[in-house]
């Protein structure tokens, strides 16, 4: 029995909002399966949960703020949930909580739903489940659980949520004529489809008046993302625009704010960074060091690259510049990773942290793991669903901690060099400015090159100027062979 | 590309303005003059820039290459593009 407690989802957090659970008792869930939102004062997080298993009783319910380090859920180990998961007898489970029985794997039902249409069935996500027996509703005795209107517990109420189904047309199967999750699924549901989804693609497409069947996902398990769900939108707003002109007008209407989020969450992502910028002042000796780098071979080689490529395959500079920071993190490792108890701790993986800034205004900075075993192509992919993520307020939580160095980069608003504020526990900050075009004297010739300023603010608890220097020489030397990156 | 059509002045600027807006959901466009760089306006970065691009080409069908970004500086300089492209890709098809 493990206990799911309130993560920490960046140094700086000491308390989170508990805003939604999306599982219930009983649920089988995978390592990484996300199983909860979770509001922090910058923004609501989709947590994972770090076992197998099966869900046993959720401690807090929904609604509740409570410190980091909570217990919110005990989970109950994998192979009892796999023994659960097979017996078909209550009987022959005693022990079994009084929960009526629900479907067990959560990715399989949809994926049978999925085949008609013809399309592959993804099992990306990790192993693939065991097929589970046919949902089969048994009586079992009345849940002692709280539960809201009709008895349908919070993920029966998210199903249905999700399927557009209206409880309350329900017939419950569960005892005390509760709605069970199966109920949900066999409801007929005349205009959404059984099709798993974020939900925030769910409420994306929506927005976008997007049909969810006709998208292919590319998430866990083929779970449609608010991506999938955009990029579905701009190829099927290319192709309606002749059939359905009329179309137009909704879809701008309704493609308006992403405003789901309060407006007071600016102030307490104000307050946030107010906080833990003022601390890294307070407690972090900052020294800071800068170099012009000649970006010539690097923008030819972006240039030969996406030559060729559609849009959606193409490079930025920013995917090489990052490929740079990490691998020249991995060659000064004394620059990536955290200060503790008066020392440094050196980080085993190079995870980068990348702050992005918001259009209601506030900063987050969004975690991409293992930034150095990800070649160019792969940076890029990620860089662009976490930016896009970040702004639509729907990261994960595993991508909101573990950052070992944070790269910054305001070429996009046009200046020219940035000497950031270090994230504690962090010993460094690197920076890029604008990509523009410098005179450069080279070989005794004066030429007009592209260049970009690369800054590093470090702590000079951790290291002293000549680690820095090394750091930046690295990024130099790393960004004129862009072939090798 | 056969499905490339010709567009008005007026339908071009319309696929840009939704396109933008799709990525920056409360653009103003009461603050974007036909010849103000709207990157600098509507504050993309070189992400959503990608993102535009992508967007025009799938709802144009007009190809847009790296070099032809600089015509997408402000609306009316990509209007005349997506015109001008439009018409020669719609003229030059089979």
């Amino acid at each position: 029995m493990a206990e799911f407690t309130m993560p920490s989802l960046g140094a700086d957090m000491d308390e989170g909002l508990l805003q939604e659970w999306l599982v219930a008792p009983g649920d089988q869930v995978r390592k990484g399966d996300v199983v909860a939102v979770v509001e922090t004062d910058k923004a609501a997080i989709e947590v994972e949960c770090f076992e197998s298993g099966t869900v046993g009783r959720l401690l807090v319910p929904a609604g509740t703020r409570v410190p980091v380090g909570t217990p919110l859920a005990l989970i109950e180990a994998g192979a009892a949930a796999g023994a659960r998961a097979g017996s078909r007898a209550p009987a022959a489970a005693p022990h079994e909580r009084p929960e009526p029985r629900r479907e067990p794997a959560r990715e399989a039902p949809r994926a049978r739903e999925r085949e008609p249409a013809g399309r592959p069935v993804r099992t990306a996500a990790g192993p693939a489940q065991p097929q589970p027996p046919p949902p089969t509703p048994s009586p079992t005795p009345t849940p002692t659980e709280a539960t809201a209107a009709l008895g349908a517990g919070p993920l029966v109420r998210h199903l249905a949520e999700l399927r557009g189904v209206d409880l309350t047309t329900l017939h419950g199967t569960g005892a005390g004529g509760r709605v069970t999750r199966a109920d949900v699924e066999h409801a007929p549901s005349p205009h959404v489809s059984r099709v798993r989804s974020t939900p925030y693609a769910r409420r994306l497409a929506h927005d976008l008046d997007v049909d969810l069947t006709e998208v292919r996902g590319t998430g866990d398990g083929g779970a449609v993302r608010a991506a999938d769900v955009r990029a579905h939108a701009g190829k099927a707003a290319g192709e309606g625009e002749r059939e359905r002109p009329r179309n137009g007008a909704r879809r701008t209407a309704a493609a308006v704010p992403a405003a789901d989020r309060p407006e007071q969450r600016t102030d307490a992502m104000r307050r946030a960074i107010a906080e833990l910028m003022s601390r890294s002042k307070r407690e972090i000796p900052h020294y800071y060091l800068s170099t012009t780098i000649d970006l010539t071979a690097a923008v030819d080689w972006l240039r030969r690259v996406n030559r060729g490529r559609p849009p959606a395959g193409r490079l930025v500079p920013a995917a090489l510049l990052l490929r740079a920071a990490a691998l020249a993190a991995r060659e000064v490792p004394s620059l990536n990773g955290h200060w503790r108890d008066d020392g440094f701790a050196a980080a085993s993986e190079v995870n980068l942290g990348i702050a992005v800034s918001l259009r209601q205004g506030g900063l987050l900075a969004p975690v991409i793991h293992d930034a150095d075993t990800l070649p160019p192509d792969a940076l890029m992919n990620r860089l662009k669903d976490l930016v896009e993520r970040t702004r639509r307020g729907r990261l994960r939580g595993s991508e909101t901690s573990g950052a070992t160095l944070t790269v910054t980069s305001l070429g996009d608003q046009g200046v020219e060099s940035v000497y950031g504020v270090i994230h504690p526990p962090q010993v460094a900050l690197v920076g890029f400015g604008a990509v523009v075009e410098r005179p450069w004297a080279a070989g005794g010739m004066l030429g007009v090159r592209p260049v970009v300023t690369a800054t590093l603010a470090a702590d000079h608890r951790a290291t002293d100027g000549a680690v820095g220097a090394r750091y930046l020489t690295a990024v130099d030397r790393l960004l004129r062979r862009p072939e090798e990156l | 590309m056969s499905t490339v059509k010709p567009l008005t002045d007026a339908e071009a600027t319309a696929v840009i303005k939704e396109s933008i807006t799709r990525i920056v959901p409360d653009a103003d466009f009461s603050l974007v003059r036909p010849d103000d760089r709207f990157r600098d306006v509507l504050e993309l970065d070189s992400l959503d820039f990608l993102s535009l691009v992508e967007l025009l080409s799938e709802r144009t069908g007009v190809r847009i290459d790296e070099e032809d970004y600089p015509e997408l500086t402000t609306l009316a300089d990509a209007t005349r593009f997506l015109v001008g492209r439009s018409m020669g890709a719609a003229g030059s098809a089979p």
